[in-house]
């Protein structure tokens, strides 16, 4: 550690433009002095957090958060939206909380970064200096991973994989669909966004057909063999929803190799699945800002130092959130947020000149299996070997046996969950 | 230029030199040890309904004394069971004392 924080300490005062000198030059230098400048891209829960965060923790630095949408519409819980059990707006945040705490807003989307000259390009032509940037850009579909299905294609059959028009689309359908009709939901192979993600959708989903039209069913295509909370989900879809979800894993021709948006129809290995609604939730890769920085690797994802957050590719650039391999960490919310905190304490030591500290990262992931049946899954994180690595002994599953007032507490503390992380990151 | 509002930043603050509304709205604090931050997902600064307990301005030995008790298991938990275990007694008290000292942000606004 002291070697590794020494070199890093050297290598950001090398770099950097006065401002962070003058501070480590102690008080009164910084009071002649402009205070360094953090760039974020990115107000999603990683982004937003991390600026949140670094304001907080030294109101003198320049905090610049750089995102195009007005407002953001957060995916925790959208499921209960796609199902008919919550309504949109319950899910968008503005900025309004941020730039109260002295977060410079910028509504514009990130096209480059000149990580030497240590500027951002912005859509409207001009830059944005920083001494540190900190890449927060989520995911993006990979619109070319499946024949057929492109951005036009995801009218006809939405991923519902970011909140939003997409999420409503997906409802839409549902409520047009006749009692009898089949849904097909269509899971990728890791990694990718909320790993139990597609598992509380098949279970809402499930549960507004049990309610509104039982004799639908619906077939999860699924490109892995094993899924997260697996047990869990397949001894609550036993109990809940019998015959009414098929799950068809890897193995049994489960991954889609084509889709035919006309007749919304999905090839697989194995044959083909027509259906009256369909959701295809694609590959994913890393933002395309990432890319375009060259904090991008060949998996599309983005390599980081488990200690800073700091690209190993493109020095002075941090990369947090779902866009980052966090080794153990699955991308989730919960995940970004906590990212997002450690990454504050790194970059603000690092400007400082002071010494880093070893992270310990939390993440949990709630599912609504039903909207009074709560299950989790938690991890523990501390870096080793170059990656966050699970803490042994820690974290795991909701038990398997569990009475029903157990599962209904799980489903209360996630939505208890959701109102702090919202409240923390944009209240 | 870290910790609480030390005399140079509120100095700073009354200079001007700081927004006051920044002030306000998110209080400075001093560098949470390893893994305090992320108990803040769960635990918020302030009681809400059917919400986690605030950890603020909690006795620290309150907290090391649960989080013992979520390790071995005689403190029923839904999760705090398989988050506790991550934590060793020295890092538990560290983030305890952390949060004792936080005491209430109303207390820590006033100079
Ligand atoms: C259906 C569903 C359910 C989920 N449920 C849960 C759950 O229960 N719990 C949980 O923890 N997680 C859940 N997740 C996962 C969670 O939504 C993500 O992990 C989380 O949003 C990641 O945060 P992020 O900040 O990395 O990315 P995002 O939230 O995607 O934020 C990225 C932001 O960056 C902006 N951006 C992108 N590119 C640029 C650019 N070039 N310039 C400027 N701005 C840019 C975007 O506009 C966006 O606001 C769920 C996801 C889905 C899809
Ligand atoms: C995933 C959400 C979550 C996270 C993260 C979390 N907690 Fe908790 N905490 C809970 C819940 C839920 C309870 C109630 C007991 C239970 O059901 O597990 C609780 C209870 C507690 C209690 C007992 C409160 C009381 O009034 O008895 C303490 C102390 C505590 N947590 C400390 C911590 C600390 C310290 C951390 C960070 C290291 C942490 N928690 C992280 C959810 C969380």
């Amino acid at each position: 550690m002291p070697r590794r924080s020494r070199r890093a300490v050297l290598g950001s005062l090398g770099g950097l433009a006065a401002g962070a000198a003058a501070l480590s030059l102690g008080a009164p230098a910084l009071l002649a002095q402009a205070p360094p400048r953090v760039a974020v891209v990115g107000g999603g829960f990683a982004g937003a957090a991390c600026a949140r965060e670094m304001k907080r923790r030294d109101p003198s630095l320049s905090v610049m958060l750089v995102e195009p949408n007005a407002r953001y519409t957060a995916c925790p819980f959208s499921n209960a939206v796609v199902a008919g059990l919550r309504e949109l707006s319950a899910q968008e945040f503005g900025y309004e909380g941020l730039e109260k705490a002295g977060i410079t807003l910028v509504r514009q989307a990130a096209l480059a970064v000149e990580a030497e000259a240590r500027r951002v390009r912005l859509a409207d032509g001009t830059a944005l200096g920083y001494d540190r940037l900190v890449l927060a850009p989520g995911v993006d579909m990979r619109f070319d991973a499946i024949p057929g299905y492109d951005e036009d294609a995801a009218e006809a059959m939405p991923h519902a994989w970011k909140a939003g028009a997409q999420t409503l689309l997906l409802r839409r359908q549902l409520e047009a669909m006749e009692d009898g009709g089949v849904v097909v939901l269509s899971a990728p192979a890791n990694p990718f966004r909320c790993p139990p993600g597609p598992y509380e959708r098949a279970s809402l989903i499930a549960h507004y057909l049990k309610t509104r039209k039982p004799r639908s069913k619906l077939i999860l295509l699924d490109a892995k063999d094993a899924f997260s909370k697996q047990r869990l989900f397949e001894a609550a879809w036993a109990e809940l929803y019998p015959g009414m979800i098929e799950w068809v894993s890897l193995s049994f021709g489960g991954r889609v190799t084509e889709a035919d948006p006309s007749t919304r129809t999905l090839v697989t290995e194995f044959g083909s699945h027509k259906a009256q609604v369909v959701n295809l939730i694609p590959p994913q890769r890393a933002g395309r800002i990432a890319e375009a920085a060259g904090v991008a690797d060949r998996t599309g994802w983005c390599p980081i130092d488990p200690v800073t957050f700091e690209s190993t590719l493109v020095p002075g650039v941090h990369v947090i959130g779902d866009a980052a391999i966090a080794g153990a960490m699955p991308k989730s919310a919960f995940a970004a947020h906590a990212q997002a905190k450690a990454c504050a304490g790194a970059v603000l030591a690092l400007l400082g000149g002071r010494p880093l500290a070893e992270p310990r990262l939390i993440n949990t992931c709630y599912s609504l299996v039903a909207p009074d049946y709560g299950i989790s899954i938690a991890g523990v994180y501390r870096p080793s070997g170059g990656l966050l690595a699970d803490i042994e002994g820690a974290g795991g599953t909701s038990p398997r046996d569990a009475p029903p007032a157990f599962r209904a507490r799980e489903a209360a503390y996630a939505e208890a969950w959701f109102r702090t992380i919202t409240g923390d990151v944009f209240g | 230029m870290t910790g609480g509002p030390t005399p140079l930043r509120l100095a700073l603050a009354l200079l001007g030199l700081f927004p006051a509304a920044a002030m306000a709205a998110d209080l400075p604090s001093s560098d949470p040890p390893p893994g305090a931050s992320a108990c803040s997902g769960c635990h918020a600064p302030a009681a809400s309904d059917g919400g986690m307990a605030p950890l603020d301005g909690r006795p620290a030995e309150d907290i090391v004394a649960s989080m013992r008790g979520f390790r071995s298991g005689t403190l029923e938990a839904t999760v705090m069971d398989r988050i506790a275990k991550g934590f060793t007694d020295e890092e538990t008290r560290a983030i305890a004392d952390w949060y004792a000292a936080r005491g209430g942000r109303d207390a820590a606004a006033k100079p």
